[in-house]
């Protein structure tokens, strides 16, 4: 991260029109400093596997923050989500399964592919609100899972195994898991710039007033629709890098990635952090994939467990289940 | 007489088996502050959602400045010069003042699918923001939460958003409603002085208000217009009176 970082800060500040405490501007560099010094922690206490789970937990946040610009700035609830995750896994499995394992390829390919079914889905999805907008992007989620499934020439149910990790011009750079976990750190942090620089320049603008009030945005001029269709792509093609990433993790791909439960995930993921801000599907995903890491080791039923907690914080936040509750009536209001 | 800048005609509204606007015809001419009086549940503000595409008519037909718009939504009026407020009060309370009025001129400036540059930071915006709040006397409060407002700056600021639209006719749904006595002298000074650059639809209760304003005086009552013309004849008219016997004083 660069000098840049200070005058986006300033400007989000003003945007709020209430000044953020010191904290909150030192918050990034701290949550992005403590996961740089991971691999320090993993080799001071000769444990491998800590590299492992703070990689998974990098890779979900991507996803998690690309699910906050739709949910968190547009209060378009997705359910299908997860969908774009498989559909950059799969172009890592089908791409390889050709000989094409150039990362940037794969990245390119998964960027168009979900950014098409964004824009189709989406374009479909956006005609209803609220209720309606999780029911349809569900079934489109759903959709897309059945499709892998029955796509047998590439695994079917059973997925298909990655015989490597992808390579970068040539070279065999994400072999290993400490520059694959620096790789994914780095593809998260231009991520976070990017969504920054987003919710706060015209078109994010646009897109929160119509979070807060759509037809307030009408009466002043805005057609909405084009702009909450924007952030669906955007939002999808992101979450699709992250699918990119997960492949080469696990160096495996199967429909399972694409469950609505998946998606039911990613949504914890971004409410747990805080629906709306910056670092808090960052920080959402962090803590689900350290809770189900622990979590399942006292007990099968660990998802039970992150249910509570998960009421606990919406109960307990400012935001609440008021909060949730405006943004799944969606912009019915009048 | 000139062609109005507002013609409606035959204007219908039915909400099931209710007629809420019934056959209204109004004309509107250019640079006039034109009230819309009547009793509550008239039907003014139902109009004033169909004059601003906010609303479907069920029939009928609205043109603005030659141009007939009767099937454009809200957002394509506002871009031909037809901006309202609203009689619930509708800000973005989460944003600042000055965020919420640069909103409506970053409406009008250009394409909003930019996506790298701080909109915050676009000082031509914020200049011309910063003018209708000043216009508006809320130009102290540009760095408040809208929030945080008290209800009579909310009222400035609804119009101060409406003036920032840089529309030339303004639909004013109730803008003194809930205001005290000083915010409500604010306002109504404010509307004296957009005379001449602004043509008004002026919807109000407080009759004081209407008559020192208004230049012509329609009355709605249960959906139609039973009386329109020159304040004081309006006044006199016994329709007028009917209906509003028992309602309020007509002073
Ligand atoms: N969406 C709606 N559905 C059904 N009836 C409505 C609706 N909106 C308004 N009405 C009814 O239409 C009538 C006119 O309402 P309104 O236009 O708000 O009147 P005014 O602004 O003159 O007080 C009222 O009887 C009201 O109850
Ligand atoms: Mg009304």
């Amino acid at each position: 991260m660069s000098e840049a970082v200070t005058p986006a800060t300033t400007s989000i500040m003003e945007t709020t029109a209430e000044r953020q405490p010191l904290l909150s501007r030192l918050a990034p560099w701290l949550v992005f400093g403590l996961f740089a010094a991971v691999p320090l922690l993993a080799h001071a206490i000769n444990d491998s596997f800590i590299l492992v789970i703070a990689t998974r937990m990098l890779i979900f946040a991507l996803a998690a923050l690309s699910l906050n610009l739709i949910m968190g700035y547009g209060a378009l609830v997705s359910f299908g989500h997860a969908a774009y995750i498989g559909i950059g896994a799969y172009a890592v499995g089908i791409l390889s399964s050709y000989g094409i394992n150039d990362l940037l390829l794969q990245i390119a390919a998964a960027l168009v592919v979900a950014g098409l079914f964004a824009l189709v889905t989406g374009y479909l999805s956006l005609r209803t609100s609220g209720v309606y907008f999780i029911m349809i992007t569900l079934a489109f989620g759903q959709m897309a899972f059945f499709f892998m499934v029955s796509l047998s020439a590439f695994g079917g149910d059973d997925g298909m195994s990655l015989s490597g990790r992808s390579t970068l011009l040539g070279a065999d750079l994400l072999a290993d898991n400490l520059a694959l976990f620096y790789g994914v750190l780095i593809i998260l942090a231009a991520a976070f710039l990017l969504m920054r620089t987003l919710v706060a320049s015209r078109f994010g603008r646009v897109l929160r007033g119509t979070r807060d009030n759509p037809t307030r945005m009408r009466a002043i001029g805005f057609s909405p629709f084009a702009f909450q269709l924007t952030a669906y792509v955007i939002a999808g093609m992101i979450a699709a890098v992250a699918g990119v990433l997960l492949a080469n993790q696990v160096q495996f791909v199967s429909p399972a990635y694409m469950t609505w439960a998946r998606s039911g995930e990613l949504i914890v993921m971004v409410v747990l952090g805080g629906m709306g801000t910056l670092l808090g599907p960052i920080i959402g995903a962090t803590v689900f994939i350290l809770l189900e890491d622990v979590l399942a080791h006292f007990s099968e039923h660990w998802k039970l467990g992150l249910g509570l907690i998960l009421v606990l914080v919406v109960l307990g936040s400012r935001d609440g289940m008021s909060g949730l509750a405006r943004r799944l009536r969606g912009g019915s209001d009048a | 007489m000139l062609e109005p800048l507002l013609a409606v005609k035959g204007l219908r509204k039915n909400f099931g088996a209710l007629k809420v606007t019934d056959n209204v015809d109004l004309n509107v001419q250019k640079g006039e502050i034109h009230a819309l009086i009547g009793p509550n549940g008239a039907g003014k503000t139902t109009l004033i959602h169909q004059l601003s595409g906010n609303l479907r008519s069920d029939a009928g037909s609205v043109v603005f400045a030659g141009q007939d718009i009767t099937r454009l939504g809200m957002a394509e009026r506002v871009h031909l010069g037809l901006a309202r407020s609203f009689q619930i009060t509708s800000i973005l309370d989460g944003f600042s003042v000055l965020e919420n009025v640069a909103m409506a001129v970053q409406a009008r400036s250009g394409s909003s699918f930019r996506f790298f540059r701080d909109a915050s930071r676009e000082d031509e915006i914020n200049i011309q923001a910063n003018k209708a709040l000043a216009r508006v006397q809320l130009a102290d409060r540009a760095y408040r939460r809208a929030g945080s407002l008290s209800h009579g700056e909310k009222r400035q600021l609804e119009i101060a958003i409406a003036l920032a639209t840089g529309a030339r006719l303004l639909l004013l749904d109730e803008p003194l409603a809930g205001t005290g006595h000083e915010e409500s002298a604010v306002l109504v000074e404010l509307m004296r002085s957009l005379r001449g650059s602004h043509t008004l639809v002026l919807i109000e209760h407080d009759m004081d208000a209407v008559f020192s304003l208004a230049d012509h005086v329609s009355v709605l009552v249960y959906g139609s217009v039973i009386a329109s013309g020159e304040p004081s004849t309006v006044r006199s008219h016994p329709d007028v009176r009917a209906a509003y016997l028992g309602e309020e004083e007509i002073a």
